[in-house]
């Protein structure tokens, strides 16, 4: 470019390249916005739907688009823009703490949502939703974040998770508090199942024979009608109770117990705490996973499985254990699933279920459980904040992962935290690689023996 | 060390008997013997493509040789799976470094030492510091981050983690500028000379490996054609042709 090839010219407006710049941003946004905002649908006096045009409004967004991509060309032009510069000195320390506080503040806010929203149903479903999906994404982030093993069959686990508890309950009576630890167990058995005969697949080919996996659970539950009642699904599974008190507005409930006016929302706001509990247990666990050896073991798989297998890891159990672990925290947002829905069928299993979760370990930056929460909330939040754009609403929502994914392209939060630290970087402190490794060597040596 | 050194008289701490590998149905390996003696450093070299990145492989378990076998202090590991060969006190820097790109240096030192006992962890980081000090330096850096060179260090670094009674390494030299081969040489020195280690490596660059070795091999197509001590096989004309003459890199 002539602009850069002369220092000297670098000050000078190109007016012309600026003008190019802004008429294809204007073009992008015409393409993008005539169908968004252009045309409309009305239904008609007798019913029928017409097209409404809306040139007038489409020519103030393009417009618009010019007119801003034209300012931000002559005023930056070349220059590229530091975001720090723009931030007062005084207000650096500060600011530098925020990322800090972010976990820490939506937890907080999580807690608190059931208060705020207390009266609206549909945000506290929203909620319950949101977590579901967290709590996916988080097993699953042990199985592709850290391991490295790309499994698009997840939804299979899921799956296994709500017809246990579904069937465990119908046929043997069974209360959720039992259940829950025994999906749990059954689907890390199929985890373990569908291990073996991928243990020597990586990337493309692992990838298609976890679909195919999925897909088969999936055709299975859909046909084995005298066991799951094929398409017709499950109904009537039994709801959670408060540690024994049902949530009835009859004497021995939640209600009367507690001295409380009965109300349906006890039972979603208990259901919403659970599945936070739950989500936060698989967030514990992972975080905690991660220090001791298994956790640094799965992510030396993900990084060079040759390299692990010379210093002495065992790649087998390795990636079985992740399979196995991912597994189980699906099975227990599985049976959630089922409890709370009170009807199963294999409709809710689907690959989009699949996609949408591993779309969210990716969108979150693969490993990362800050992230991936992140992610969950925004892809679903999305979701329904984008519910008016109707049929389009898949388009705006493409556009966004797009847009992501050129912007961050290892996830919205892609660093990826040390499991271990030395004081300084000049001096080795032997005191606290010693606590670093006391905390998890005594685990390692439990896993050897 | 763990266990009384089984190297007593003249049973070799490596031994290859005889082993064919296949890569399907090509034939990699067409019968290797060979035998590294406790506290020497053993050198096979050899072109692209003749089989000594194989053979290396084939002590580490896999591939698995159809023929013949490899015996570690007198005892058959041919057919051990690799995770448990490294349990054994032999330690490999694989070829092209294979270090984990997205942990920290300090963390791929700590994957080294997977197979040992914690209680010496502290010392054998110095140890490695103390031979390679710019992993001191980096310790906190991504492995991803580092330089060639650097990355080869890692490499090595994280081997010596476990106490290995014998390492094997394969390529160091790879894609290095000539001082850090030399730097990289000069530590297996100083490794064999202070600490007895025994080294089996394999080597393109016959000048710097012959040098540094006791004994050396020279494979040509899945055989082993010449052996003999380092500095002799330097002076062999049929070498010198083959792999010196015509620019020592």
């Amino acid at each position: 470019m002539s602009v850069l090839s002369t220092p000297s010219s670098k000050a000078r407006f190109d007016l012309v390249s600026a003008l190019k710049r802004a008429l294809l941003a204007a073009l992008v946004a015409f393409g993008l916005f005539s169908l968004m905002i252009g045309v409309r649908t009305h239904t008609g006096s007798n019913g029928a739907l017409f097209l409404e045009g809306r040139p007038g409004l489409l020519a103030i967004m393009v417009g618009i688009v010019f007119v801003s991509t034209l300012a931000r060309e002559l005023i930056l032009g070349e220059r590229q823009i530091e975001l720090r510069s723009l931030v007062p000195p005084a207000l650096t320390a500060p600011l530098q703490i925020l990322p800090k506080l972010a976990a820490p503040a939506l937890l907080v806010f999580a807690l608190i949502v059931p208060i705020i929203f207390y009266q609206n149903r549909y945000m506290l479903d929203l909620g319950i939703m949101i977590l579901t999906y967290v709590m996916l994404g988080w097993g699953l982030n042990i199985v592709v974040g850290l391991a490295g093993l790309l499994d698009l069959g997840y939804v299979a686990f899921y799956a296994v998770g709500a017809y246990s508890y579904a069937l465990l309950a119908e046929h043997f009576g069974f209360s959720f508090w039992i259940c829950l630890p025994l999906a749990g167990i059954l689907a890390s058995f199929w985890g373990i199942i569908l291990g073996f005969p991928v243990l020597r697949l990586r990337g493309d080919y692992l990838a298609i024979v976890t679909m195919a996996f999925g897909e088969i659970i999936r055709l299975v539950l859909l046909n084995f009608q005298t066991l799951t009642h094929g398409p017709d699904g499950i109904s009537g599974i039994p709801r959670p109770s408060f540690f024994g008190l049902p949530f009835n507005n009859e004497p021995g409930g939640f209600a009367h117990t507690f001295g409380l006016h009965y109300s349906f929302t006890h039972r979603i706001v208990f259901l919403y705490y659970l599945i936070l509990v739950l989500a936060l247990v698989t967030n514990f666990v992972t975080i905690r996973l991660r220090r001791l050896p298994i956790g640094r073991a799965w992510e030396a798989l993900r990084e060079d499985e040759i390299a692990c297998r010379s210093l002495g890891i065992n790649t087998t159990n390795t990636k079985l254990t992740a399979f196995a672990m991912g597994a189980m925290f699906a099975g227990f947002a599985g049976s959630f699933f089922a409890t709370r829905q009170g009807f199963i069928s294999p409709e809710s299993f689907t690959f989009t279920e699949s996609a949408m979760v591993l779309a969210i370990v990716v969108l979150g930056g693969m490993g990362s459980q800050i992230g991936v929460a992140v992610a969950a909330a925004v892809m679903l939040g999305g979701f329904e904040l984008f519910r008016e754009f109707a049929t389009f609403r898949m388009l705006v929502f493409g556009l966004a992962m797009v847009l992501i994914m050129i912007w961050r392209p290892r996830g919205l939060v892609a660093t990826r935290t040390p499991s271990v630290f030395l004081r300084s970087p000049k001096e080795v402190d032997a005191e606290d690689v010693r606590r670093a490794r006391a905390k998890s060597w005594s685990w390692r040596r439990a896993r050897h023996d | 060390m763990n266990a009384p050194s089984a190297t007593t008289g003249n049973t070799p701490m490596l031994a290859v008997r005889g082993v064919k590998t296949y890569y399907g149905n090509i034939i990699a390996l067409k019968g290797i013997d060979l035998d590294i003696h406790a506290g020497e450093i053993v050198a096979m070299i050899g072109a692209n493509g003749a089989g000594k990145s194989t053979l290396m492989m084939t002590i580490f378990g896999d591939p698995r040789p159809r023929e013949g076998q490899v015996l570690f202090e007198g005892r058959d590991i041919t057919g051990m799976p690799a995770h448990e060969i490294a349990r054994l006190n032999i330690a490999q820097s694989p070829e092209g470094r294979r270090i984990f790109g997205r942990m920290t240096v300090m963390e791929n030192l700590q994957m080294g030492a997977t197979v040992t006992d914690n209680a010496h962890f502290e010392e054998d980081l110095e140890r490695v510091f103390r031979l390679f000090p710019r992993l001191k330096e980096r310790v906190h850096q991504r492995g991803g981050t580092l330089s060639g060179g650097e990355q080869q260090m890692l490499a090595i670094g994280r081997a010596l983690m476990s106490r290995p009674r014998l390492l094997l390494l394969d390529e160091p030299s790879l894609g290095l500028a000539p001082l850090l081969v030399k730097q990289i040489f000069d530590a297996i020195r100083e490794l064999n000379e202070r600490e007895k280690l025994t080294v089996f490596l394999v080597e393109q660059n016959a000048f710097h490996a012959l040098k540094l070795a006791h004994r050396g091999y020279v494979m040509v197509n899945g055989l082993i054609t010449l052996s003999g001590p380092g500095r002799e096989l330097l002076q062999r004309p049929e070498v010198r042709a083959a792999y010196l003459e015509g620019g020592r890199h």
